[in-house]
């Protein structure tokens, strides 16, 4: 039975192979002159504010490098797509579209034997796929990576590894989505019994999570560390005034580097979100400093939630984990929904 | 003795429709047998059954003693080629010997390899490319080669050409011979069945109307030619299967396991076709409640 899956899945492995290889080649001869350049960035010499050294590097390597940095990115979020429409979907939803079933079903093997072995050997196939590329990324981008650490959250040079573009590209994340995109796939396959529907369905429903983890699941994993400071609007990021003045936005500064930052609010002493209406000092003519000077004697408070950096690893395990179940969930259904099934 | 097929009450419901209703049958192992019926009769219903492709709505089938598909050791048993004859297009004739050998323990290769020989197929051609008789014909070497108790046969030739047609037969003729497996081919045509059956198994509408020894069949079934007469005259042990009238002579099919006496009569044998023939005609033209009783008593006359 090995055999037999083996020798269904020989073309595909033998693309996933060709592009692991591809991408291997690339990386590992472009990789030795990234390195080069961050260790001539002058990373050892700064310890405190290591930012400008980090946009310096960033613009230094030019846009060859950042445009592979970010191509790369795009790779990894493709490579789980294609795995569950390419390789899950059409898995047993071509044998069932094809009759081929009928041939399969009816050899001295149970079809409870015959998915498992199916889904364990190109499951683990994904998942050594996905991993793989995202070892050498992960591997290749570690410059850029740590260069980005040290940018400010939601500015141009702050992508950090935990941030959710890359966070999804880097680590052990990529093999639980590749588990997870493939057993789908086969799902939508032996339910919908047709190879393109059951395409478009697990791309539909695997673009759908893809999107809303990292929005609404991933930033409570862990409870985000919660930060309530004075806002001093000297300092502030952003300071926005309605037009009639009865609407003003104020955004406090925030520039811890290296973190994900899910939100930045600013609070009346009564902790409700201020939101004006903006004083006579803030309107007409009036001078910058005296504007200032109003907003601080309102001693508005401003609140961060985050995510440190310290907490990519943990995120990356338990999201991981969360796939990987979802994945053997879908696989389990799939075996019983075989078992079941009825020519 | 084990039947190969023994089914009682069995039926199968897709909606409300009845595809297979109180099917009682028991099949003798050993034998070749031929299940034939009009399209849509059923046939494919009674054979997924028998194979476990499909549960039954209502009623009991066991395949050589076990449940139909229940596991390694029943699918071991049986080997079955679906209808169309499903292979893998991507494969070659080699790589769907090498699948046999690595799904089935009781593969045996020297005679799958010598079949395929034989058939002169080209063991790197890519299954996809054959014809529909050399796509049967690596079907069927591929359930002769798992060594089964049983095979079954899904309208194996409905497809074919006629040499396709009488190579195939030749290649289960041979096999049957060599070993002691035991047939089940379903056709819509007699005539691809009368060479090899030994016995008859005759589906129509969902139903089964006749089944037995095709020598017993024929045997106890007369063509009685004589001036016109009402049927409903003839005496009880003679029952009347079909009939057709002129404006001065009656043909009357009868079963009667006893010989025909009355010496107005002209008493010819009848062959399988027009036996077959008359009973598809007569499950059309009667009622179901009819025809149910009626095959309902064939069966219980059977042993």
């Amino acid at each position: 039975m090995m055999w037999v899956t083996w020798r269904q899945f020989r073309p595909q492995a033998v693309t996933a192979a060709a592009v692991l290889g591809l991408a291997a080649v690339l990386l590992a001869v472009t990789a030795p002159h990234l390195v080069d350049l961050y260790n001539s960035a002058g990373f050892n010499a700064c310890h405190a504010a290591c930012g400008h050294v980090a946009s310096n590097f960033l613009t230094a390597i030019g846009s060859p490098y950042r445009a592979m940095f970010e191509a790369f990115i795009v790779v990894m979020y493709l490579v789980p797509t294609l795995v569950g429409i390419f390789w899950g979907a059409p898995l047993i939803a071509r044998e069932l579209e094809t009759g081929t079933h009928r041939l399969a079903w009816n050899q001295s093997v149970s079809r409870t034997r015959w998915t498992a072995i199916k889904l364990g050997l190109i499951g683990l196939c994904a998942i050594a796929t996905a991993g793989l590329l995202s070892l050498m990324i992960s591997w290749w981008a570690s410059p850029i990576d740590s260069a980005m650490n040290f940018g400010q959250p939601n500015s141009g040079s702050g992508f950090p590894r935990i941030n959710p573009l890359v966070f999804a590209t880097r680590g052990v994340a990529p093999l639980g989505y590749a588990a997870f995109a493939f057993a789908l796939g086969v799902t939508a396959g032996v339910l919908i019994r047709k190879t393109l529907p059951a395409m478009a369905v697990t791309l539909a429903i695997f673009a759908a999570v893809q999107f809303l983890v990292p929005n609404f699941v991933r930033p409570h994993l862990i409870p985000p560390v919660q930060v309530t400071a004075p806002l001093n609007a000297y300092d502030a990021s952003e300071l926005m005034i309605g037009v009639p003045g009865n609407h003003m936005t104020v955004v406090g500064n925030f520039s811890q580097p290296g973190v994900w930052l899910l939100s930045n609010q600013t609070i009346t002493p009564t902790g409700q979100p201020f939101t004006g209406p903006a004083g006579p000092a803030c309107q007409g003519n009036s001078s910058p400093n005296a504007c200032n000077d109003w907003v601080n004697s309102l001693h508005l408070r401003q609140l961060v939630s985050y995510q440190p950096a310290s907490r990519f690893w943990p995120l990356q395990f338990i999201e991981t984990g969360i796939y990987l179940g979802l994945a053997a969930g879908l696989g389990l259904l799939c075996v019983w929904s075989i078992r079941r099934r009825r020519s | 003795m084990t039947a190969a097929i023994e089914a009682s009450g069995l039926g199968k419901k897709y909606g409300r429709h009845w595809a297979l209703s109180d099917c009682t049958l028991s099949i003798p192992v050993g034998r070749v047998v031929g299940l034939v019926g009009p399209n849509g009769a059923g046939k494919t219903t009674l054979l997924n059954l028998a194979t476990g492709m499909l549960a039954p709505s209502s009623g009991t089938i066991r395949v050589l003693g076990g449940a139909p598909g229940s596991g390694p050791g029943q699918l071991a048993k049986v080997g079955y080629v679906a209808q169309d004859a499903p292979i893998y297009a991507g494969l070659s004739v080699a790589d769907h010997l090498r699948l046999g050998a690595h799904m089935n323990p009781g593969w045996d290769m020297a005679l799958a390899a010598g079949r395929i020989r034989q058939l002169g197929l080209a063991l790197k051609q890519k299954a996809g490319t054959l014809s529909g008789g050399q796509r049967a014909q690596l079907a069927l070497t591929l359930a002769i080669a798992k060594r089964p108790e049983l095979l079954i046969l899904d309208e194996p030739i409905a497809s074919l050409d006629p040499l396709a047609r009488r190579e195939f037969l030749q290649v289960l003729m041979e096999t049957t011979a060599e070993s002691e497996v035991s047939v089940v081919m379903s056709s819509h045509l007699v005539a691809d069945l009368e060479r090899i059956s030994e016995y008859l198994v005759v589906l129509v509408d969902s139903r089964v109307q006749l089944a037995g020894q095709v020598d017993e069949l024929l045997a106890s079934h007369q063509l009685l030619t004589g001036a016109r007469r009402d049927p409903a005259t003839l005496p009880a042990s003679q029952r009347v299967i079909s009939a057709s009238h002129t404006d001065r002579q009656s043909t009357i099919l009868v079963r009667s396991d006893e010989p025909v006496l009355d010496p107005s009569w002209s008493v010819d044998q009848i062959d399988l076709e027009d036996l077959v023939l008359a009973y598809m005609g007569q499950a059309r033209t009667s009622r179901p409640d009819v025809s149910d009783e009626f095959g309902t008593k064939i069966l219980e006359e059977k042993r």
